[in-house]
């Protein structure tokens, strides 16, 4: 399958070049490729690049004015990691805690560090908990969930109506519809399925 | 304001929301100008992100004008046309001292494995994000910089994240002259990982993904050599061929944590979200990489456990380097770059969409239509 003019240059004796003590030949010298591409080199030097070391002590090279933030007001209860000593001196204020999610993920962030499974875990029950609660009160309000609209599928057809070209891999094509609804259909199968047996036991 | 708010997995809508205040003396409020969806939205996007809450708004990627600054700003003025880092970073703890400034300790109550992102749920801080009118931009004389006056916007705008963040991947490969490097993922980050991998003196540079389109542009942008893993039974086998069985010198993984390519993995990765994603790609690295190389992952993954190979990583004697790019500290030698047309990040841009129609942006960002490499976003405002 691989045209051999591709491959790496082999050393003299054709033997692959991991199996021989000799530094793979370059396919094109320094010149060459620095003619052939903008830049070629420019970042060569590895103690020259700008994340190089990792650590570099500059707390002075950072626009940071204190030693230690100011505190942000409002820390008082919010949800903090368990690995930190407090919460942070500066936070995000977006979306607090609220409801049935918010007890979960408070529970998650009170009894498990970052370490523990049940932290991620609980953290994503309670994200299912919060939309699908969202979903449902969204329906009390003026703007209700609309799928079509908020899923974005009506991209599908550009805006003068043509299709838009679809992707250009081909084993999605076939696997999507699969991989998308099967879940789906495998849970309304388990749906029926409980829904039956639970008739019959009540008819009983 | 308008802003794009999250509504449940693959679910989104621009509603009116208040317009951000000032809630720590160092914070500036910055109207958007331009705004980006990056790859990194996607996996909240496909609700895989722990603690993304509805009503969050998305967006690490933007740009903007000053609108407002709290009482302790000193490096900025109201007007200044800002870049702003994806990274929230305080410039003081610990870590920013020392230049880990996508590690900062201040910022993230919610965790402390990782920094503080805008719009990038509470797993990250739980600060609103960019893809909005407004955003709150807290330590304002530490991260955001004023757009130099040459600079493209669409420039400026993927220099906060997809482009730095492939400038950070081939540094973490560290690259010496002649190596043979491997990109795994043709998106924004992997293009750019490629183009400066020639930067670092690399003598071929090689780029796999699946997506025709974003290997076409791979050729013609970075100037590599491509391999479509559909076409080949085992890429890894391959890739072993074309560099006479040794491996590639380094390999950087752009792709992430809902990497294509094993069926299984795919699928228990996330779609059941049975783990931290699916480590296809990053096992492709390890896998093909030669005896005692480098692996540098700028892919994202979330913090439930993967099954990565780490048995091979061992034996083979191999450096995993890895981080969420500090953004800033690629900034001053990046801007050379591009103002000299080393990196050219706005050739990546194939859409451009209205704040209004960001759910189809959305839709066919991660549905990859269209031939869709990176898209942009234009609040009303602007
Ligand atoms: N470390 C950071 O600071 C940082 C910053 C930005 C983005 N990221 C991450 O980098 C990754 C890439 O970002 P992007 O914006 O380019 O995303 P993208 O989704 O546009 O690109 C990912 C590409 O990987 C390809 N791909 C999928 N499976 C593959 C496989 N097994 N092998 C090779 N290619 C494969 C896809 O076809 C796609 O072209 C994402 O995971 C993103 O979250 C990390
Ligand atoms: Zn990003
Ligand atoms: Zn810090």
């Amino acid at each position: 399958m691989t045209d051999p003019s591709k491959t790496h240059t082999r050393s003299t004796d054709e033997l692959p070049i991991a199996y021989v003590p000799d530094r793979p030949q370059l396919r094109e010298t320094p010149e060459q490729l620095r003619a052939r591409i903008p830049g070629w080199g420019a970042d060569l030097d590895p103690a020259d690049r700008p994340s190089h070391p990792k650590l570099r002590y500059d707390p002075d090279g950072t626009g940071a004015h204190w030693r230690f933030p100011e505190r942000q007001p409002g820390a008082e209860g919010r949800e903090r990691s368990i690995e930190h000593a407090f919460v942070t001196p500066v936070f995000g204020t977006a979306q607090p805690l609220h409801g049935v999610s918010g007890h979960i993920r408070r529970l998650a962030y009170a009894r498990y560090s970052e370490a523990r499974l049940g932290h991620w875990l609980l953290l994503i029950v309670g994200d299912r908990v919060d939309a699908w609660g969202s979903h449902v009160r969204s329906f009390a309000t003026l703007r209700p969930d609309n799928p079509v609209t908020q899923t974005g599928v009506l991209s599908e057809f550009s805006a003068d109506g043509a299709a838009r070209r679809g992707r250009s891999d081909r084993r999605h094509h076939l696997l999507d519809p699969v991989i998308v609804a099967g879940p789906w259909v495998a849970g309304a199968g388990a749906a029926v399925f409980g829904a039956r047996r639970l008739l019959r036991r009540m008819a009983r | 304001m308008r802003a794009m708010t999250y509504r449940g997995p693959y679910k989104l809508r621009v509603e009116e929301k208040d317009k951000p205040s000032i809630e720590h003396p160092n914070d500036a409020i910055v109207r958007v100008q331009l705004a980006a969806i990056c790859g990194s939205d996607l996996h909240l996007y496909h609700g895989m992100m722990p603690d993304t809450r509805i009503g969050h708004t998305f967006g690490h990627e933007f740009i903007g004008v000053v609108d407002e600054i709290g009482s302790s700003v000193e490096h900025l003025q109201v007007g200044d046309r800002v870049m702003v880092p994806f990274n929230i970073f305080c410039g003081s703890c610990w870590f920013c001292a020392r230049g880990l400034y996508s590690n900062c300790h201040n910022v993230n109550a919610n965790a402390t494995a990782v920094g503080g992102i805008y719009g990038y749920s509470h797993t990250t801080g739980g600060y609103d994000g960019g893809q909005a009118e407004y955003v709150r931009v807290p330590f304002a004389d530490v991260g955001p910089v004023k757009i130099p006056d040459w600079m493209h916007d669409e420039d400026a705008v993927l220099l906060t994240d997809a482009a730095a963040t492939g400038y950070f991947g081939a540094q973490l490969g560290e690259i010496a002259e002649g190596d043979t490097v491997v990109v795994l993922g043709a998106g924004p980050v992997g293009l750019i990982a490629a183009q400066s991998a020639w930067l670092m003196g690399a003598g071929r540079v090689i780029v796999v993904d699946h997506l025709t389109e974003r290997l076409e542009k791979a050729r013609t942008m970075a100037y590599a050599e491509t391999l479509d893993y559909d076409e080949y039974d085992d890429i890894v086998v391959e890739l072993k061929q074309q560099t006479d069985f040794l491996g590639a010198d380094v390999v950087i993984e752009a792709v992430g944590a809902e990497a294509d390519g094993s069926c299984l993995q795919h699928i228990a990765g996330t779609k059941l979200k049975l783990q931290g994603g699916s480590p296809v790609a990053l096992n492709w690295a390890i896998d093909s990489v030669r005896k005692g190389g480098t692996v540098a992952v700028v892919g994202a993954y979330g913090p439930i456990p993967s099954a990565v190979k780490f048995g091979d990583a061992v034996n083979k004697g191999l450096s995993l380097r890895m981080n969420q790019t500090p953004v800033k500290r690629q900034w001053p030698r990046m801007f050379e770059h591009v103002r000299n047309g080393y990196l050219t990040p706005r050739a990546m841009v194939t859409h451009r969409f209205p704040l209004e129609n960001i759910s189809e942006a959305y839709h066919v960002f991660s549905a990859k239509l269209d031939g869709c490499i990176k898209p942009l976003i234009l609040p009303s405002a602007s």
